[in-house]
């Protein structure tokens, strides 16, 4: 289980939290294509290497949380959302 | 034979112990293993091998014993040279049949051709329809010892699990790791010590006096420091970010524990683990490694043989030549491999008889102890990232350092040779810098570098014998698989299955690369090695699942519930009556008078802020910018991918207050997802969110003179139909209990008020009502009523009449879903749904045979025979005396009036029509505005 630090609640267990994926940019509903819109729901780059990912501390501050993470060696740095 | 008192003996002679082995009682000290005492009886074999059933007995007298592995009363699997006697224990050998001295498996050796390496993979791969006959016949083949049908907490006492948070760790209770856990506790950190065996020590506890002098003043530096010492526990594995998992053994009422510890630091001394010699006959019991007689010397007082022969090729094989003298025991000859010495074969099968050595020289001897050389058990640092490395000078693997990451650092014999002062000197400036990366100093501590004994190579001999004593592999087998291409350490180990048996290559995987390195004629460093992964020692399933702790949730009404024969049914993490005894007499009360129905469970979230409905508006399919104070709205919820996720009713208390309800089930999750919207996408909306599901008792009272009874328990609710009227809310006192709030709906069909009062005054209140309502015929409601009245109505449950493919136009939500709302979650998917259409429907289905309740997932079929839906939801409707049911069935067949077939689990037919309404009771709603 890996270490996570949440901005709250310092370096917790992972245990602790959801992982919510990837993070993603929703389209604009109004204009997005049936394309766009399903890349959204099911498209993920699963890149070997640093990555963003949201993440939910459920079993402390509830706060959704963005962390970049590498995930070959699962170093992890806190970063921007997406 | 128990010889007299040992200068490091650990057993209590003041203690006489008894146990029984195969049915017959042996003495034994305390302190003794089970091994040690059956030997020191005489025994020499303790077990067969896994494949050719030969007989094996002590080899490394340790845990890792691959000949010493009994069955302890219904305990499989006991390392009988670890475990310790414990009065009248009852032990008996494994998988051998009729008897340990007569095994009718070893006619396996006269048959050795037919299991070969590979056997498995050659012989039963077709054809492969006979694969179960194959299994049933090799399931009788498998090796280990009997699991018993009985929960483990009843004979062992419980499994257990602790988190622990050490700044430093120390794997392995050795000089080294005693001097670096004393080191790195007098920084200031706290430190935690970690040894497999039963006490601290290492190879001290067996060697002479001046190491057991050695020991003496470690082990009083190790109590005079605050060091937190777990023995008879191990280190099995170490992940990411140091998570560091151990197992700890044998503590009073509680048979394993794992620990959860996260050091900041993780010092790795596991010693060095003594390798076993190849050459014919090497398995035979009374070959034993010196470390293995040393033990059962010094340690045990046992006699290990009465005459012995020495292969030595170190100064451990030397000091074990003193004891064996010291013993009493006959060494008739010591063969020093460092002058070219060798053994070529061992002669006894059940015990040996004699050694013979090249030139032809053979000596009658009931002992062979060997002393070839030292592997180290890279396990935990190849966790960390270490890539082992040969030197060939040495004879063994050694780390490299710099792969390792920076919170993992290695001391004593896996790091190099040298003087006890030495190896804690150089321990000792581990455990300093172990502590200072810790936190604790600042400055770099310099580590001495650890002197390296040179070794000459002694992997195997020149005849063929056993490398995997635990799987019965051969070095004949690798030659085997060298010659049909599996000449690769990871492939040969496949194939052969070596270095996979409950050592997991700690004795044999050295050997291994060195007999396919020169098979293959390249060195043991081109050769590589296997990987090891974890656990580092073998794991029992009952430490992984550790206790059972599942905490379940019940409503304040429960005691109610239990003293009126509730039957329980147990609903996600809430425990609720499901009846009390007569299910379609609680749906006929609520029909025709009145019921009530505890529905605490409900998910239930206080949400306060002007911006509110703005995120109704968002979450739910219909529209809510409207809806006014004291009113209350039915509302689904729909995921991004149009999919039903949850529904509920939300009621406007105050301005901005609302209190939203969710499904019993989707509580949690549609808080988090309430939460993900309003954090990830809308930071800037001002609603604050508080779940608030156990802070009311939710109950439902329903039924025509719902209203009566409600009257009878406020005080201060104007209930009359034409103030507080259909899907309205109001707040008040019940029963005497203020801030409880009250709405009007009616998912029953029936009048009905939903009353969610403060969870401390819910029994309060529910004795209030049964007490206030006798003469109305009230009755206590379950939710198998619960369902039937819904499904009478033809109420969809989110879950059962929907699930993971059904968007909102198949739930039957068409008038509820507004697509001219700008945004709301979900909405482009179901804007494609209803543009495309196709999509399967909701319907409610009539069967001709209207006694027929089929099961909750039959088939529909249509005219061809085609799969077209299915029953989602089906009962006995008390009311309507006939079947009901809920089906999903392709658009094409859900116009009212057609016709489907209902496919039956016994394979009847049945032949049903779709209706025109989900409600089967009661469709135009009149009955619940009343």
């Amino acid at each position: 289980m890996i270490l996570l630090p949440c901005p709250w609640c310092g370096h917790r267990d992972a245990g602790e939290f959801r992982y919510v994926g990837e993070g993603t940019r929703r389209p604009d509903p109004e204009t997005a294509t049936r394309q766009q819109w399903r890349d959204y729901l099911y498209l993920r780059a699963n890149v070997a290497g640093w990555t963003t990912e949201r993440w939910y501390h459920r079993m402390g501050c509830r706060r959704y949380l963005s962390l970049r993470r590498n995930t070959l060696t699962n170093e992890v740095a806190i970063g921007d959302g997406p | 034979m128990r010889l007299d008192p040992q200068a490091g003996e650990v057993i209590d002679r003041a203690a006489a112990l008894s146990l029984r082995w195969n049915g017959r009682a042996y003495p034994a000290h305390g302190g003794d293993t089970i091994v040690s005492a059956l030997a020191a009886s005489g025994e020499r074999v303790f077990s067969r091998s896994f494949k050719y059933h030969r007989p094996r007995g002590v080899l490394t007298a340790a845990f890792t014993d691959p000949g010493c592995i009994v069955q302890v009363g219904d305990e499989p699997n006991v390392r009988a040279a670890h475990r310790l006697v414990e009065e009248g224990m009852q032990v008996r050998s494994q998988d051998t049949w009729p008897s340990l001295r007569f095994d009718v498996k070893a006619a396996n050796e006269l048959v050795g051709r037919f299991l070969p390496a590979g056997f498995y993979y050659k012989t039963f791969i077709a054809p492969q329809r006979l694969w179960p006959s194959y299994e049933r016949v090799l399931r009788r083949f498998s090796h280990g010892g009997v699991v018993s049908p009985h929960p483990p907490q009843e004979r062992l006492g419980a499994y257990d699990s602790r988190h622990a948070h050490p700044d430093v760790l120390v794997a392995g209770g050795g000089p080294a790791g005693m001097a670096a856990a004393v080191a790195a506790a007098e920084t200031g950190a706290s430190v935690m010590l970690v040894e497999e065996e039963h006490a601290l020590g290492g190879h001290l506890r067996w060697g002479d006096k001046a190491d057991l002098a050695a020991l003496a003043e470690l082990r009083q530096r190790v109590d005079a420091a605050s060091v937190e010492v777990l023995t008879d526990a191990v280190v099995v594995g170490r992940y990411d970010h140091n998570e560091v998992a151990v197992v700890q053994r044998g503590l009073a009422h509680v048979h394993e524990r794992l620990i959860k510890a996260r050091p900041k630091t993780l010092v790795v001394a596991p010693g060095l683990l003594e390798r076993p010699y190849v050459f014919a006959g090497n398995d035979a019991p009374g070959v034993m490694l010196s470390t293995a007689v040393r033990r059962l010397i010094n340690l045990y007082a046992v006699k290990p043989g009465q005459r012995a022969v020495v292969l030595s090729a170190n100064p451990q094989g030397d000091a074990a030549v003193c004891d064996l003298e010291r013993a009493g025991v006959d060494v008739v000859h010591v063969e020093d491999a460092r002058r070219g010495g060798d053994v070529v074969r061992a002669i006894g099968r059940s015990g040996l008889r004699a050694v013979e050595l090249p030139g032809g020289r053979r000596f009658d001897c009931d002992l062979l102890v060997t002393a070839v050389g030292w592997t180290n058990p890279a396990s935990l640092l190849t966790m960390a990232g270490d890539v082992p490395a040969y030197d060939p000078r040495a004879a063994r693997y050694f780390p490299d350092v710099s792969r390792l990451s920076g919170d993992v650092l290695p001391a004593g014999g896996v790091v190099g040779d040298g003087t006890v002062d030495e190896l804690t000197a150089h321990a000792g400036a581990v455990g300093r810098e172990a502590a200072r990366r810790a936190g604790f100093g600042t400055t770099a501590v310099r580590v001495p570098k650890l002197p390296v004994d040179s070794h000459p190579e002694l992997f195997h001999g020149r005849t063929h014998g056993i490398v995997d004593f635990c799987e019965d592999v051969s070095s004949k087998d690798l030659l085997t698989a060298v010659a049909e291409g599996y000449s690769v350490p990871e492939l040969a180990k496949r194939y052969t299955t070596a270095t996979m048996g409950p050592t997991q290559g700690k004795l044999e995987t050295v050997n291994v690369v060195a007999i396919l390195a020169e098979a293959t004629g390249r060195t043991i460093a081109q050769t590589g090695t296997t990987t090891w992964r974890p656990p580092y020692a073998p794991v029992t399933l009952g430490a992984l699942a550790g206790r059972h702790r599942e905490p379940v949730r019940y409503s304040p009404m429960q005691p109610w519930h239990a003293a009126h024969g509730a039957v329980p049914l147990v609903a996600g993490a809430w425990v609720r009556p499901d009846h009390y005894g007569d299910p379609a007499a609680e749906v006929g009360a609520v029909r025709e008078r009145v019921g009530i129905i505890d529905v605490t469970p409900i998910g239930k979230l206080d949400l306060r802020g002007p911006d509110v409905p703005s995120l109704l508006n968002l979450v739910y399919v219909n529209r809510w910018s409207k809806l006014a104070v004291g009113r209350v709205r039915y509302g689904v919820m729909c995921a991004e991918d149009g999919v039903v996720f949850d529904d509920g009713v939300t009621a406007r208390l105050g301005d901005e207050h609302y209190l939203m309800t969710t499904t019993s089930s989707g509580a949690a999750a549609v808080w988090e997802w309430v939460e993900s919207w309003l954090q990830t996408e809308h930071p800037s909306w001002r609603v604050h969110v508080t779940p608030v599901t156990t802070s009311y008792a939710s109950i439902n009272v329903a039924g025509p003179r719902a209203r009566e009874l409600v009257a009878r328990v406020v005080d201060d609710v104007e209930l009359d139909p034409e103030t507080f009227g259909y899907m309205q809310v109001r707040t008040g006192r019940v029963a005497g209990v203020a801030g409880c709030v009250l709405w009007r709906i009616g998912f029953t069909g029936e009048l009905s008020y939903e009353l969610h009062v403060p969870a401390g005054y819910g029994l309060h209140v529910w004795e209030r009502l049964l007490g206030a309502g006798g003469d109305l015929g009230v009755r206590a409601v379950g939710i198998e009523a619960q369902r039937i009245l819904r499904l009478e109505k033809g109420h969809l449950i989110v879950g059962q009449d929907t699930d993971g493919l059904t968007g909102g136009f198949s739930a039957g939500l068409d008038g509820l879903i507004r697509l001219d709302k700008l945004d709301f979650v979900g909405r482009s998917e179901l804007l494609w749904q209803s543009q495309d259409g196709g999509h399967p429907r909701l319907v409610r289905l009539v069967l001709r045979n209207d006694t027929v309740v089929p099961d909750e997932g039959c088939q529909l079929v249509g005219r061809g025979g085609e799969v077209c839906g299915r029953v989602t939801s089906s009962r006995w409707s008390p009311t309507l005396r006939c079947g009901i049911c809920l089906g999903q069935v392709a658009a094409r067949l859900a116009t009212p009036g057609t016709e489907v077939t209902v496919r039956l689990p016994d394979g009847r037919s049945e032949p049903a029509v779709v209706a025109e309404n989900l409600a089967a009771v009661d469709p135009e709603g009149v009955r619940l505005r009343g």
